[in-house]
């Protein structure tokens, strides 16, 4: 029985992570775990910890995660505290140090982009602020670009016998990209100037790139469901700057959206927010497919 | 006898890596350092260049448009990490990598992560809670019930911070509504030994159970259920060593072995030169799918007592007790923000051996409770929690003592509605069908239990 129990055991340390992979990736949310694909190859095994259902403010530190993170070489995560309430107890709790913040093996890609609404009152009055400023960068395609480069050279000198490949991976990647990104500025040109409003302010840089302008936003403090109050105040901003459409992420719960899209007869837009929002965004190319194609929908007459 | 060896080892590992790895790591550091150095220097002057480089593209673009733009899609494509410009001029300007990391420049910038929880509440018991009493069973200081009307609960202050590389430090000062200030927890930690281990020194709560290692204001009920205050005064915290090693498995499987004083109810008085108790746990879970996961745990407290003063009642000997602890959590498609639900259970097996009031004893008890907790809409929670106790009759010298149960079985019936305004204020009002005395006794509480400052994550 001992024996039976030992071979068990060795047999479950040896699928922990995969045998052929030089790295072992704990991506935070998807849109990284798809990069770090992109990226590394097979280099790389990619644990993705979070799925497009869900709210990666709210995440639990979950048993699951604590055994991938023991194992993990780096961890490639948004940044900026969208994690803070749960990463830091992850990282402590697997026991490994590389994963801690200033080590080589934690990446924030928030620290390679520019980023927007940092807040100039920090109070929790405030709602769910982040002080290092809008931590949901990944909904401008352009930012992926800027992160894809750092990230290809922290493999590398996590892996040095691999830097070939990622630099290669890193090249072929960016002229993708850039050949996309051309795309999807010449698809999205109507949007241009479009006026929407958002449920959580979660798009900022999605907006930046494509040119839509915010009029208001369903929640009065970030990440503090609207009161019916707050809504009415809604509706009455959208009587005088009629939007197009709501648009909220496909995690977040619809009823505010709903409430206010019946009223003033607008659609609302779910937009898949991150890689395996939508049934469509099956990757980082179909995520932006995708949002833009359902931002067009909603505009045609 | 046999329980010695473990005890030994497991402090002899820790000692030593921590011991080991300080020494091994200071040469690399200083390298790591001017590695670090170098780098931010050289960060900086490409930084520099970039946006020169950037600067002098503009103007270019500015002196020859068609020139200049194709040229930019070719010189992206092949290296520029900037992707070229994707739209007409009157489009903001593209994402930029910031021009320096940011850094914190002030003087306190190293002062440690602060918060403190504070709590209140108001009861009302149909029988005088300084008289209950749960038969067969004598009780820690610790776990008698809220006192009726308003009162200040426990407040706590936590400071945390990275001592250094190696270590970091956590202290947690309660303050009492009697104004005592006692410390609950102040321990040193290891963030940086090899190989899945993790050391802890100082004064902690025993990682034993589920709840035991929670905080209070982190229970979803109010007070601890009829096993937790019967068989471990609330929580069983004390000042000792712990070692724990996450196995380098697919799912989630940890060890953990601890030493401690002795001193806290079940111990007290500590034995064997003030190191007479132990504790050994392992701890295992994982996700069923996107929707639920859960978490098992099997735990050992052995302690030692020396004359321990329970209400003036003197118990000398022996405790073993057995916890088999078993949580689940669902939510729809793994997001709780909406509804979810926390189901948990834990059954505890004792031995008491030794003499009670100078009467030889030789005690089994048992116990169980299981709760759950639902959440029906944002904000609002629902719980029901149900719990009891079994112990062997005592020795006919003992009977009408603090021993004697009456044949009586002691079980409680919680229920609980709380709202949150956030994650760091919670409202709760609970109802207790209370049978654990020999007389029904009901309670209801209301709480407010509020987070200030820099509270970290809450475990699973």
């Amino acid at each position: 029985m001992r024996k039976l129990i030992f071979a068990a055991f060795l047999s479950s340390v040896a699928f922990a992570g995969n045998a052929q992979a030089a790295l072992n990736v704990f991506a935070c949310e998807p849109e990284w775990g798809a990069l770090a694909s992109e990226i590394g190859g097979d280099k790389v095994s990619v644990y993705t910890a979070t799925t497009g259902a869900q709210d990666p403010h709210q995440i639990q530190a979950r048993p699951s995660l604590i055994a991938k993170a023991r194992n993990a070489d780096i961890a490639v995560c948004t940044g900026a505290e969208l994690e803070i309430g749960w990463l830091p107890l992850i990282a402590q709790q697997s026991a490994n140090a590389k994963l801690l913040p200033g080590q080589r093996g934690y990446f924030e890609a928030s620290s390679f982009v520019q980023l927007l609404e940092v807040p100039t009152r920090l109070d929790r009055a405030e709602g769910d602020v982040h002080a290092a400023g809008n931590p949901h960068i990944q909904t401008d395609a352009r930012n992926i670009l800027l992160i894809a480069k750092p990230l290809s050279e922290r493999f590398a000198e996590l892996d040095p016998p691999n830097a070939a490949a990622y630099a290669a991976h890193y090249a072929d990647f960016a002229k993708r990209w850039n050949a996309a990104l051309a795309k999807w500025s010449a698809e999205a040109a109507p949007l241009k100037g479009v006026p929407i409003a958002v449920q959580h302010a979660g798009w900022v840089y999605l907006f930046n790139w494509l040119g839509l302008k915010q009029v208001v936003v369903l929640e009065a403090k970030p990440g503090v469901p609207a009161s019916s109050g707050y809504l009415a105040q809604v509706l009455d901003t959208l009587a005088h700057q009629p939007a197009k459409m709501v648009i909220r992420a496909a995690y977040q719960d619809g009823r505010a959206s709903e409430f206010v899209a019946e009223r003033v007869k607008i659609p609302v837009v779910v937009l898949p927010f991150t890689v395996g929002g939508t049934d469509e965004a099956k990757d980082l190319f179909s995520l932006y497919d995708d949002t833009i194609k359902r931002l067009k929908d909603a505009v045609k007459p | 006898m046999k329980t010695s060896i473990p005890t030994l080892c497991a402090l002899a590992l820790g000692v030593a890596a921590v011991a080991a790895s300080p020494a091994t790591a200071a040469g690399d550091e200083d390298l790591a350092a001017i590695r670090q150095e170098m780098k931010s220097l050289r960060g900086d002057y490409e930084s520099k260049i970039r946006e020169l480089e950037r600067r002098l593209k503009k103007a270019e673009a500015r002196a020859d448009k068609s020139e200049a733009a194709a040229k930019n899609v070719s010189a992206a494509a092949a290296e520029n990490p900037v992707p070229a410009q994707p739209m007409a001029d009157a489009l903001p300007p593209p994402p930029q990598p910031p021009a320096a990391p940011r850094a914190a420049a002030s003087a306190n910038a190293f002062n440690p992560a602060i918060s403190a929880i504070l709590n209140g509440s108001y009861t009302a018991s149909r029988r005088d809670p300084a008289l209950a009493r749960v038969p067969g069973f004598v009780l820690g200081d610790e776990a008698g019930l809220a006192d009726r009307g308003f009162s200040l609960g426990e407040s706590e202050v936590a400071i945390t911070a990275s001592v250094d590389p190696y270590f970091l430090a956590n202290l947690i000062v309660s303050l009492g509504n009697d104004d005592s200030i006692a410390v609950e927890e102040a321990y040193i930690q290891s963030t940086n030994l090899p190989w899945g281990f993790t050391a802890k020194l100082g004064r902690f709560f025993s990682g034993v159970g589920y709840l035991n290692e929670k905080h209070a204001h982190a229970w979803d009920f109010v007070d601890a259920p009829l096993p937790y205050r019967a068989l471990l005064g609330n929580q069983y915290g004390d000042d000792g060593i712990e070692v724990r090693w996450l196995a380098p498995t697919d799912f989630f499987l940890e060890f953990g072995a601890e030493w401690y004083r002795g001193d806290s109810f079940p111990a007290g008085n500590g034995e064997d030169n003030g190191a007479g108790t132990i504790a050994a746990f392992v701890h295992s879970g994982g996700d069923i799918d996107d929707s639920s996961s859960f978490l098992a745990g099997l735990s050992f407290l052995h302690t030692k007592a020396l004359d321990r003063d329970t209400g003036g009642d003197l118990f000398t000997g022996t405790d073993g007790l057995g916890i088999a602890s078993l949580v689940y959590k669902w939510s729809p498609n793994g997001n709780p923000t909406v509804t979810n639900l926390v189901v948990n259970g834990e059954y505890f097996f004792g031995h008491e051996d030794g003499t009670f009031n100078g009467v030889p004893v030789d005690t089994d008890r048992s116990g169980f409770y299981v709760q759950g907790v639902y959440q029906f809409m944002p904000h609002w929670r629902f719980g029901l929690r149900y719990a009891e106790l079994e112990t062997d009759a005592p020795p006919a010298l003992l009977a009408g003592s603090a021993l004697d149960d009456f044949g009586h079985t002691p079980q409680s019936l919680s229920a609980l509605l709380e709202y949150d305004t956030s994650e760091f204020g919670r409202f709760r009002v609970q109802y207790t069908l209370d049978d654990a005395d020999l007389q029904t006794d009901s309670q209801i509480t209301a709480a407010y239990t509020v987070s200030i400052g820099s509270h970290g994550a809450h475990r699973f």
